[in-house]
């Protein structure tokens, strides 16, 4: 997508201050940087700007919602033209999103991912890592399916203090 | 998208479409469970399941859209091909049954796939092997889930065994086909883009009796297909393909080019 906007060459690190605060659709507390979805941003001499995004799991709806606010936040800025480029290579990782995301994501009330485990390809009913209830911190959890109210999350359980919560899973 | 010097755009296309159409048929039939989930985690899993195979379809037709080099997108390919140009395999067009059913289909075809994405990271084709490595993360947990439910009700009550060993006895027959290699398949393999189905039936094999062993079921055999259990990677379809492309395909052919 290009948006035709007034020449005004902003830096890139404007354009990446302003990417801070384009947030996640279906996690607000995270912006797409914190998420690690923005891979690239370059700015040309003319102004132009490209954003380099990478989709989260394949089937993710909320690409295109994201990939309209970048260039809507951009836009809103003053800066353009604006061209969003999807890449696939390197996937996405949970492993990218920083300790201060994690603790922000737990605060929301959504277990932060674990760390990638570089398991064989067929594991079943592996010994999995606890999960700490984010609410009460409790390690008495479990793990009732792996796929939860979005792509990128797991449902749990809290036998301490008895609440459901949702696990940002490992990927 | 680099021309590839040692396979022929066309066979490239096909090997792309069968890939894809694997995925996007069987999203298709996953979606359909969507509101029928015999427990609300399982509605919500196979929903999930659905969606990450219909997106790396989205992708894999994609790709082959801009191998094709006639302007067709994942769109026209997944709305406005009729049946005989599907290139998925017999096994994921088969009806979902019950849920042991649909379990025993779909741990039959993860472990192949993990296996075949596992190969594909590996290609000579950037832009495959980009698309293999984000779907093998997601077709991880795909067979996890699929084969804990094999272990579950395999090794559950006496009904659920006695169901899930049917349907493991009924679904057997569309198997080999995963695993034929054709002069499409050949050209793959020589030019490095993918991995040698050969290779990958062993490995397959290996893990699959692992887990039927585990669950308590019975082997099905290793008994060779009856002819009419291939051909799907060609054009020749069970009847079932029409009636599932009849309801997916219904929207964009009322109303072509509609946005929203």
């Amino acid at each position: 997508m290009t948006v035709q906007q007034d020449t005004v060459v902003p830096s890139r690190d404007t354009i990446l201050a302003i990417l801070d605060g384009v947030k996640d659709p279906e996690v607000p507390v995270l912006s797409v940087r914190d998420l690690g979805v923005v891979r690239d941003v370059a700015v040309s001499d003319t102004g132009a700007i490209t954003v380099t995004v990478t989709p989260t799991y394949s089937g993710c709806p909320a690409i295109l919602v994201i990939e309209n606010d970048i260039t809507a936040a951009i836009v809103a800025a003053g800066y353009g033209p604006v061209t969003v480029h999807t890449t696939f290579s390197p996937a996405w990782s949970t492993d990218w999103i920083s300790d201060d995301a994690r603790a922000r994501l737990k605060a929301y009330g959504i277990a932060p991912p674990g760390r990638v485990e570089s398991s064989g390809l067929v594991q079943l009913m592996r010994a999995r890592r606890t999960v700490q209830c984010p609410f009460c911190d409790s390690y008495e959890t479990e793990v009732r399916s792996e796929f939860g109210s979005t792509a990128c999350k797991s449902l749990c359980w809290c036998r301490s203090c008895r609440q459901p919560f949702e696990e940002f899973k490992a990927i | 998208m680099v021309p590839l010097p040692t396979a022929p755009v066309n066979a490239l296309f096909e090997y792309l479409q069968r890939l894809g159409d694997d995925r996007l048929i069987l999203g298709h039939r996953m979606s359909e469970w969507c509101g029928h989930g015999p427990i609300l985690e399982e509605d919500i899993a196979t929903a999930n399941v659905a969606l990450d195979l219909i997106g790396q379809a989205t992708m894999l037709l994609r790709l082959a859209g801009e191998v094709e080099g006639k302007g067709r997108d994942e769109d026209a390919l997944a709305y406005w091909r009729e049946a005989v140009e599907f290139r998925n395999c017999l096994l994921v067009e088969q009806p979902n049954g019950d849920f042991g059913h649909t379990v025993v289909r779909q741990f039959l075809f993860d472990v192949h796939a993990v296996l075949l994405l596992d190969g594909l990271t590996r290609s000579t084709h950037d832009g495959l092997a980009g698309i293999a490595a984000k779907s093998l993360k997601e077709a991880k947990y795909h067979v996890r889930h699929s084969g804990d439910w094999m272990l579950k009700l395999g090794d559950g009550t006496d009904e659920s065994h006695r169901r899930v060993q049917r349907s493991l006895d009924d679904l057997w027959r569309f198997t080999p086909e995963l695993f034929v290699t054709d002069a499409i398949d050949r050209e793959m393999i020589s030019a490095g883009i993918a991995p040698d189905p050969a290779v990958l039936q062993e490995q397959w094999q290996t893990i699959v009796r692992d887990v039927i062993e585990r669950a308590t079921l019975q082997h099905p055999g290793e008994a060779a297909p009856p002819a009419s259990a291939r051909g799907a990677r060609q054009g020749a379809h069970s009847e079932h393909l029409g009636h599932l492309l009849a309801e997916m395909q219904i929207v964009a052919r009322s109303h072509p080019g509609a946005t929203w």
